[in-house]
């Protein structure tokens, strides 16, 4: 029983095998993408297992404290920024294995010529709780 | 309304359904009906026979059911062969529900999620809320555990080991949400031991009275951790410590030793030192040895080291940490522990540190980094 989130990012994971800008593919295949990733939420939700999937919009601000009687300093968006996140899904998952099968297959979800993206995920465990009796270990 | 009452009743009501030939999914849908309408009745109008009311109404609740969508000559002969609500081996069904619910079949989470439902009436709003998950996650995964369980006879022998891990799990998942499964896990650990005289149940049981004595000791109003030397002892629930005392030292007896009596009896040498030096490590490191050959876990191992870093000096704690594999979780962390107090400062400093990075949870990933800015700050200054 533990959570993991299941980074997509639009730049800054590893090139996918299947690498064409969704824009080139047919409105077919993306369909079939969104169908996909749709019955892949659902079928986690069946198995206990989904706890939230989000979409993010590309264009993002930095915002930062400015001082007493300032309004915050807003920066950006940055074109360049290396690393830009498209969303996220998840899960709590008996197992890490589990986790890493579940992220495997989401990359397997079909792009360009109905093949599979073999698109990056980037899997990150969460803080958990602290368990009841850690004291004894911690010392 | 008294909540307690009514979710104390959901386990024998629910075996009473089972045993009049409900099958298991059906009838525990039935008794969550059942409770539910009960927390609506009840306070205008408390009935004199709780338990028959509950097992009146999801009876009925069950036959509803039945009849929306299976064939009618199976409910005439459920109906034909009802029994009166008469006295039930309530203590025999309560046992045989611990088992089902911790079927070897069923995932962990799995197990654990229809253990507090069908054994502690827990609704699954409550549950889901306790293991922070959608409520629609939560009903799923409690409906397929039911249908993996469908085909388990009732009336089967089941494991114990495997109700105890269960319960072990809920009691060390702790607090969040309205629901409080430290206690659920003691409530339902005490049902358990109620109805089955085994040395391990009441072992876990004052294993986790021992641990739940010192709660309030073991957080700082920071929320931060604070470790066994650092907590005020004067807060600990000593009637708590007390019972689990009791029970351990009646389950000893028994002499068939297992690793959850062992763990309590190490829990029971931390209680009964009035001061953190007090300790008895070496009666504690004994009671590792014991645990170490019980259970043969790399875990208790580093546990171990620990206790022999008090019992014998932090080099010889060291020694015990050398022969372990330094990628077990918090090798690093009891690591930093014994190189500070063995005076060696930087190590354990960047040992903390490092930790902190590895650590599984907020609570220790703050505390280490607080361990190892304290050293920072002390020999920087």
């Amino acid at each position: 029983m533990a959570k993991y989130l299941l980074l997509k990012h639009y730049r800054g994971a590893p090139a996918a095998v299947n690498d064409v800008p969704m824009d080139q593919w047919t409105p077919e295949e993306i369909s079939a993408h969104v169908q996909y990733m749709n019955d892949f939420a659902a079928r986690l939700e069946e198995t206990g297992e989904f706890v939230d999937s989000q979409a993010l919009a590309p264009g993002g601000m930095f915002v930062r404290y400015d001082g007493e009687g300032h309004p915050p300093v807003t920066d950006g968006p940055f074109a360049e920024t290396k690393d830009l996140i498209a969303g996220w899904m998840v899960i709590d998952v008996d197992s890490y294995e589990r986790a890493v099968e579940l992220a495997g297959e989401l990359s397997a979800a079909p792009g360009a010529g109905g093949k599979p993206i073999h698109e990056w995920l980037e899997l990150r465990p969460f803080l958990a709780h602290s368990p009841t009796t850690t004291e004894c270990t911690l010392k | 309304m008294n909540e307690a009452l009514l979710r104390s009743l959901t386990p024998s009501v629910l075996g009473i359904l089972v045993r009049r030939g409900a099958d298991f999914a059906a009838a525990e849908d039935a008794v969550q009906d059942a409770l539910v309408k009960a927390v609506h009745v009840w306070p205008a109008d408390p009935p004199r026979d709780p338990k028959g009311w509950l097992v009146t109404v999801a009876w009925h609740q069950f036959l509803d059911a039945t009849r929306a969508d299976t064939a009618r000559r199976r409910r005439e002969d459920l109906v034909d062969e009802e029994p009166m609500p008469g006295p039930a081996p309530a203590v025999d069904d309560t046992l045989q529900l611990y088992f089902l619910c911790a079927h070897p079949s069923l995932t962990p989470s799995s197990a654990v999620a229809l253990t507090l439902r069908a054994v502690g009436g827990l609704t699954t709003r409550q549950i889901a809320q306790a293991y922070l998950v959608p409520e629609a996650t939560m009903a799923q995964r409690i409906s397929r555990a039911k249908r993996t369980v469908s085909g388990v006879r009732f009336d089967q022998p089941g494991d114990v080991a495997t109700v105890l891990r269960v319960l072990y799990l809920v009691f060390n998942e702790g607090y969040s949400g309205d629901v409080d499964l430290a206690a659920e896990a003691i409530r339902l650990t005490r049902k358990l031991a109620a109805a089955i005289d085994h040395p391990e149940v009441a072992g876990l049981l004052a294993l986790m009275l021992l641990h739940h004595a010192r709660r309030a000791a073991r957080t700082a109003p920071d929320g931060g951790l604070v470790t066994l030397a650092e907590q005020d002892r004067g807060r600990w629930d000593t009637e708590s410590i007390a019972e689990g005392i009791e029970i351990l030292q009646a389950a000893l007896a028994h002499d068939r030793l297992g690793e959850f009596q062992a763990q309590a009896a190490i829990a029971a040498l931390h209680a009964d030192a009035p001061t953190a030096g007090e300790t008895d490590w070496v009666q504690i490191v004994e009671w590792y040895d014991e645990l170490a050959r019980l259970t043969d876990s790399p875990v208790v191992r580093l546990n171990r080291a620990v206790a022999v870093g008090e019992a014998d000096g932090p080099r010889a704690g060291l020694a015990a940490l050398a022969a372990l594999d330094d990628s077990l979780p918090r090798h690093t962390a009891v690591a930093a522990y014994l190189h500070e107090r063995d005076g060696d400062l930087a190590t354990a400093a960047r040992l903390y540190a490092e930790a902190a990075h590895q650590a599984p949870n907020l609570a220790e990933r703050d505390h280490l980094t607080r361990q190892a800015a304290r050293l920072n700050a002390r020999r920087f200054r």
